[in-house]
């Protein structure tokens, strides 16, 4: 019975680490201008596809990778300068409607020109799955959860040991005093949106050899990695791995021993009962509501 | 210049459609095939290599002459996977096109959107689409070309019960096609003898399924696990299946019966079976084979025209205008209900998909061993037998 609860959580972790590396994505925009860029999940299919475009141009795949992530890049920064910064009066609603609109684009344009098929990536490491108490892992979620990790340090040495991170969570607190400081806000969210669509991008390379990638992967993963984010905090870095896991462990837990029937109604579950208890996540700020 | 290049792209679409609509009134003494299919949309895989199979045979069938004397003419109308639209083009098929008989349909809305005014009209119509309720119950008018997931479910479970096995798992996506696979290996187990003793589902976005099939491998007594559904679910399923290093045999259905399937599964899907059209091995068969001909002969007509491999899609297509041609042969002339009554009594017309015996209460005239078990070998397609 043991191995099975084991392959069960590694199930979980699987699932939970892909959920974790996507919500990440979230949170550096939600820290930037409290949007929440629903076109995160299209960055993600940016990184996949376009590394197998390019594979397939024949561009080796050490190249593809860091072309395909900064052609999410400059997407990021597209989108910004093209869709939000014309509507920089607009509330944070309005935005997030913008990047929904946007996302449902960018999905399109792949759709046309990158095809309707699915795509597989190799994995990273030699070995498939390694063996653990009777159970299997993949080597491809350590290698996920490891850079999930650099990810997180990375950011949170960036929001507290840099002028610019500093800056980018000034900006979100009070966009006018910000610039009455002589920070460059709209500067700030373009590098924010850019950043980001590097990390989702970065994502949805990494993942892609569990997931497959296509032109609509980004819809799944996007809304999974969003609860994620939801469940951990908005805008908190270890509240996302944390929600990502959470997440993972409680589908797998479901499917494996209740039913698989069940298993999608899990999320849905989960965000009720933290929206309801916790509104602001686990790890989330408690906001205070500045009159 | 946006505007410009606009207005010039609306022009000639404009034009285009009034050449399809203005052609079959002019030309009088032809035969006319009427068709819709899904050639641009997100069934276009469907019916791109079925307009195709038909243009490619009717230019075939004219250069030899014709039918009864009488060149064939395609009328068609690209539905866009739209069943709303589909009911329109039939319609204006049927009162503005007046054509003798249609061959189209790329999926079961589109077909069944276009079903009642068929009906109504009493015109021929064999369609191309898979579900199992376009010719049941039988409808006078309706024929249908593709096997339904009946008969794979039957030569699964045919060959499970050949090799033994009495206790199998199941795990299905919950998507149309999966949940209806489900449904009909579920009612059909019975009849040979096997008992499904483990039955999971997964979405048809998901990720992992290894915890599905943890909880299959940990039932008592599975002899071999199938897992029916198609898209990129079984793909994960079967790398999930390597992954676990799961022993018992594997079996998918035909809805993953394409090399796209292969590339996507790796080394993972080696050794797995499942029930597949001949044409995906048709190199690969004995002289002997009744459909080797047709199959090599097909094969090697659309690839030297069109440059890339043949489907199984457009292999309906074919079957459907060969039956089409054959019945009205049979009925000398166009006169719509002899030629249903023709159709209606097609008795061993070899075809790509199988060989084709119609009745009265038959209207799609396959059965299970049109499906030819393939094993999944040193990443190829190998037949079993």
């Amino acid at each position: 019975m043991f191995s099975e609860f084991f392959q069960f959580t590694f199930s979980g972790i699987t699932l939970g680490a892909i959920y974790a590396l996507v919500a990440l994505g979230f949170t550096l925009i939600y820290n930037a201008s409290h949007v929440i860029n629903f076109a995160q999940g299209e960055f993600l299919m940016i990184g996949g596809m376009g590394t197998v475009v390019l594979m397939d141009a024949g561009v080796p795949i050490y190249f593809a990778i860091p072309l395909a992530i900064a052609m999410a890049g400059v997407a990021g920064i597209l989108l910004h300068r093209l869709a939000i910064a014309p509507a920089k009066n607009a509330d944070v609603v309005t935005l997030i409607i913008i990047t929904i609109g946007a996302s449902i684009f960018l999905r399109g344009l792949a759709q046309v020109f990158w095809g309707k098929e699915y795509h597989a990536l190799p994995n990273f490491s030699a070995t498939e799955s390694i063996s653990l108490g009777g159970a299997t892992l993949l080597t491809q979620s350590l290698w996920i959860l490891g850079i999930a990790a650099v990810l997180v340090t990375a950011l949170g040495l960036f929001f507290t040991r840099t002028a610019l991170g500093k800056a980018l969570l000034a900006t979100s607190m009070n966009k006018d005093a910000a610039s009455l400081m002589g920070i460059k806000t709209s500067a700030i969210l373009m590098m924010a949106f850019g950043i980001s669509a590097v990390i989702g991008a970065a994502a949805g390379v990494i993942v892609a050899p569990i997931t497959l990638t296509s032109y609509d992967i980004g819809i799944m993963l996007g809304l999974k990695g969003f609860i994620a984010a939801a469940i951990g905090g908005l805008g908190s870095s270890t509240g996302a791995i944390l929600g990502g896991l959470l997440l993972g462990l409680a589908e797998a837990y479901t499917a494996g021993y209740i039913s698989s029937d069940y298993k999608d109604a899990v999320p849905f579950v989960i965000i009720l009962a933290i929206l309801f208890f916790l509104p602001n996540g686990l790890l989330g700020s408690r906001a205070v509501e500045r009159v | 210049m946006k505007r410009t290049l606009k207005q010039l792209a609306a022009g000639a679409v404009t034009a285009l459609g009034l050449t399809l609509a203005t052609v079959p009134a002019q030309a009088a003494d032809t035969i006319r095939i009427g068709s819709f299919l899904s050639v641009t949309g997100p069934a276009s895989f469907l019916g791109d290599p079925e307009l195709k199979t038909l243009e490619l045979y009717i230019d075939k069938i004219n250069e030899r002459g014709g039918v009864l004397g009488k060149q064939l003419e395609l009328v068609h109308y690209d539905d866009a996977g739209d069943a709303s639209k589909a009911r329109t083009f039939a319609n204006r098929l049927l009162r503005q096109d007046r054509v003798d008989l249609i061959v189209g349909g790329s999926t079961t809305g589109a077909t069944m959107a276009a079903v009642p005014l068929i009906q109504q009209a009493g015109v021929p119509f064999i369609s191309l689409a898979g579900a199992e309720t376009i010719t049941t119950p039988v409808k006078k008018w309706v024929f249908k070309t593709p096997q339904s997931d009946r008969q794979a479910a039957r030569r699964i479970l045919m060959d499970m019960k050949e090799r033994g096995f009495t206790k199998i798992g199941l795990i299905s996506g919950t998507g149309g096609f999966g949940a209806s696979g489900r449904n009909v290996t579920k009612e059909e187990a019975g009849n040979f003898g096997i008992e499904i003793v483990a039955d999971e589902t997964y979405n048809p976005k998901d990720t992992d399924t290894t915890a599905q099939l943890t909880r299959i491998r940990n039932t008592d007594g599975v002899q071999a696990i199938l897992n029916f559904d198609f898209g990129q679910g079984p793909a994960i399923v079967t790398r999930n299946y390597a992954q676990l290093g799961i022993e018992i045999p594997f079996y998918q259905s035909h809805g993953v019966a394409s090399d796209s399937f292969l590339e996507l599964a790796g080394d993972a899907a080696e050794g797995l079976r499942l029930p597949a059209s001949a044409l995906l091995v048709a190199d690969k068969l004995p002289e002997s084979d009744p459909q080797y001909e047709v199959l090599n002969r097909y094969k090697s007509d659309y690839e030297s025209r069109y440059n890339e491999s043949v489907s199984t899609f457009g292999a309906y297509a074919y079957d459907g205008l060969q039956l089409a041609v054959q019945a009205i042969n049979m009925a000398g002339g166009t006169d719509k209900a002899k030629v249903r009554d023709a159709l209606e009594s097609i008795d061993g017309a070899v075809g790509v998909t199988g060989t084709y015996r119609m009745s009265a209460e038959d209207h799609m005239g396959l059965d299970a061993e049109s499906f030819r078990i393939l094993q999944v070998e040193d990443g190829d397609w190998a037949l079993t037998e």
